[in-house]
C-alpha cells in the first residue's frame, strides 16, 4: 500500500469509495443538513477541516501508541481528539460567523459523532498510510463528503418545488434519492484501486 | 428530516422531559421497539443500519453488539450520573462508550474472525452511533439503574429488529438465501444491487414508505370516524 500514488488516494476517497454513498459513513448530516446548498457547502467545509485535523492527530497518536504498545487505547484516544477538534471548529465558527453558526445548529457539535471522521482515522490506520498519504486521504474524503452533500442539496432544492405523493414525503424520498445517487457513483467502481 | 435528527440529539423534544425518575413499567421496554424505534422512527444510527445489513447474520451481529454497548454504557452512565459534571458530560459518555466498544471489538475478534472481517470498521464505529449517545444523554443520565437497563434493552432490541428487517430483505433479494440457506431453486437470478450500497438506501426507503403509508391510512381513518361522529351529533 505504501507505493500508492497520491492522486489515486485522493480520487479513491473522493469518488470511487465515496464515504457517504459507497461506504455509508456520515449519513446523519448527509440527510440532515442537505436541505439548502449553502448550508451543505459550509457543513462540507467544516467537516473537511475537522477531517484534516483529526487525520493528522490520529497519525501522531497511532505512532505514539504503537511505540508504547497501547494499541487498545486507540479508539478512545481518536474519539477524544476528534471531539476536541470539533470544539475548536465550533468556537471558530461562532466567533467568525454567528449566522452560519445558527444555520448549522445542532449538526455542528454533532460532527463529533459523524462516523466519517472516526472512520477516516480508522481506515488510514488500517491502510498504514504515511503522514502525507493520510492528509491526502483526509482531503479526498472531505471533498467526497462535500460533493455528496452538495449533490443531495441540489436535488432536494429542486424537489421542494415538485409535487410528490404524500406517502413518500420526508425521509423515505431522501433515501430513495440517495440510493439513486449511490447507484450513479457505482459507475466509478474500478476506476481506482480496490474496495475499502 | 432535520427535525427528526434534532430530536435524537436533543431528546427533550421527542421524549417528554423526564424531570423525575421514571417508575419501571412495561412501557419502559416496549416503547423502544416501536414508538421510539431508533431506526424507523427517530432515524438514528443510520450508518451501521445501512452498511452492515447486506446479510441477516451481519445484521444480527451488529444489533447484538450495539445492544451490549447500549446496556452496559447505560448502566455506567446511570451509576455515575451524580458525579459527572454537566460541562464535560458528552465527552465522559463518549469515553465510557468507547471503552465498551473496545471490549466488544476484541470479543468479536476472539469469537468469530469471519464476522469480524465482515463487519469491518463498523464495530469500532459503534462509538459514534447516535442511538447510544442519545440514550445516555436523554435517559441513562437521569434515571436509576434498573429502568435504564430495561429501556436500553428495549432500544437495543428495537435497533436489532430494524437491522434484521433490512438484512433479511436484502439477503433474500440480493442473494436468494436466508442465513446462508438457499431459498429458491438454482435458476434464481439474484438481484445483485440489493446487497450493494444502493440497495441499502432503497430497502430502508421502502420500509419508511410502508410505515408512512400505514400512518397516513390510520390518520385518514381516524379523521373519517370523527367526521361521522360529528355528523351524527
Amino acid at each position: 500500500m505504501h507505493a500508492e500514488p497520491l492522486p489515486l488516494i485522493f480520487l479513491n476517497a473522493a469518488i470511487v469509495n465515496n464515504f457517504v454513498l459507497a461506504l455509508f459513513l456520515g449519513i446523519c448530516p448527509f440527510l440532515g443538513v442537505s436541505a439548502k446548498k449553502e448550508t451543505a457547502w459550509n457543513m462540507g467545509l467544516a467537516t473537511m477541516f475537522v477531517m484534516l485535523v483529526s487525520s493528522a492527530s490520529a497519525y501522531g497518536i497511532n505512532w505514539l501508541l504503537t511505540q508504547l504498545g497501547l494499541e487498545f487505547l486507540r479508539l478512545i484516544c481518536y474519539i477524544a481528539v476528534i471531539a476536541s477538534a470539533v470544539q475548536l471548529v465550533e468556537m471558530f465558527v461562532k466567533k467568525t460567523s454567528p449566522a452560519l453558526f445558527r444555520s448549522l445548529g445542532i449538526f455542528l457539535p454533532l460532527i463529533t459523532t459523524n462516523c466519517a471522521i472516526l472512520g477516516l482515522a480508522l481506515f488510514q490506520t488500517a491502510k498504514e498510510y504515511d503522514f502525507v498519504q493520510s492528509l491526502v486521504y483526509a482531503l479526498g474524503a472531505g471533498a467526497g463528503f462535500t460533493l455528496a452533500l452538495m449533490l443531495m442539496a441540489g436535488l432536494r432544492e429542486k424537489l421542494a418545488l415538485a409535487r410528490v405523493p404524500d406517502v413518500s414525503q420526508g425521509a423515505a424520498l431522501s433515501l430513495m434519492l440517495a440510493g439513486l445517487l449511490s447507484l450513479a457513483f457505482m459507475g466509478f467502481a474500478g476506476l481506482g484501486g480496490g474496495h475499502g | 428530516m432535520a427535525e427528526a435528527n434534532q430530536d435524537g440529539a436533543k431528546p427533550t423534544a421527542s421524549t417528554p422531559l423526564l424531570t423525575q425518575e421514571e417508575t419501571l413499567t412495561a412501557d419502559t421496554f416496549i416503547r423502544g421497539l416501536w414508538k421510539e424505534n431508533p431506526v424507523f422512527v427517530m432515524l438514528l444510527g443510520m450508518c451501521p443500519t445501512l452498511a452492515v445489513t447486506n446479510s441477516t447474520i451481519n445484521a444480527l451481529g451488529m444489533g447484538l453488539s450495539t445492544t451490549f454497548v447500549l446496556v452496559f454504557s447505560g448502566i455506567l452512565v446511570s451509576l455515575l450520573r451524580h458525579w459527572i459534571p454537566k460541562q464535560v458530560r458528552i465527552a465522559s459518555y463518549i469515553v465510557i462508550i468507547a471503552t465498551f466498544v473496545t471490549l466488544v471489538d476484541y470479543a468479536i475478534q476472539a469469537i468469530s474472525l469471519e464476522l469480524y472481517s465482515a463487519l469491518g470498521a463498523f464495530i469500532q464505529l459503534i462509538v459514534v452511533n447516535c442511538v447510544i449517545l442519545g440514550r445516555a444523554e436523554s435517559y441513562a443520565s437521569k434515571q436509576r439503574v434498573l429502568p435504564t437497563i430495561v429501556n436500553s434493552l428495549g432500544t437495543g432490541v428495537g435497533f436489532t429488529l430494524a437491522l434484521l428487517a433490512l438484512g433479511t430483505v436484502r439477503e433474500i433479494l440480493g442473494q436468494g438465501t436466508l442465513l446462508g440457506i438457499p431459498l429458491f431453486g438454482p435458476d434464481f437470478q439474484p438481484w445483485l444491487v440489493m446487497i450493494l450500497p444502493p440497495g441499502g438506501f432503497f430497502v430502508l426507503g421502502a420500509w419508511l414508505l410502508l410505515f408512512n403509508w400505514r400512518r397516513l391510512r390510520l390518520e385518514r381513518r381516524a379523521k373519517q370516524s370523527t367526521g361521522v361522529l360529528a355528523d351524527a351529533r
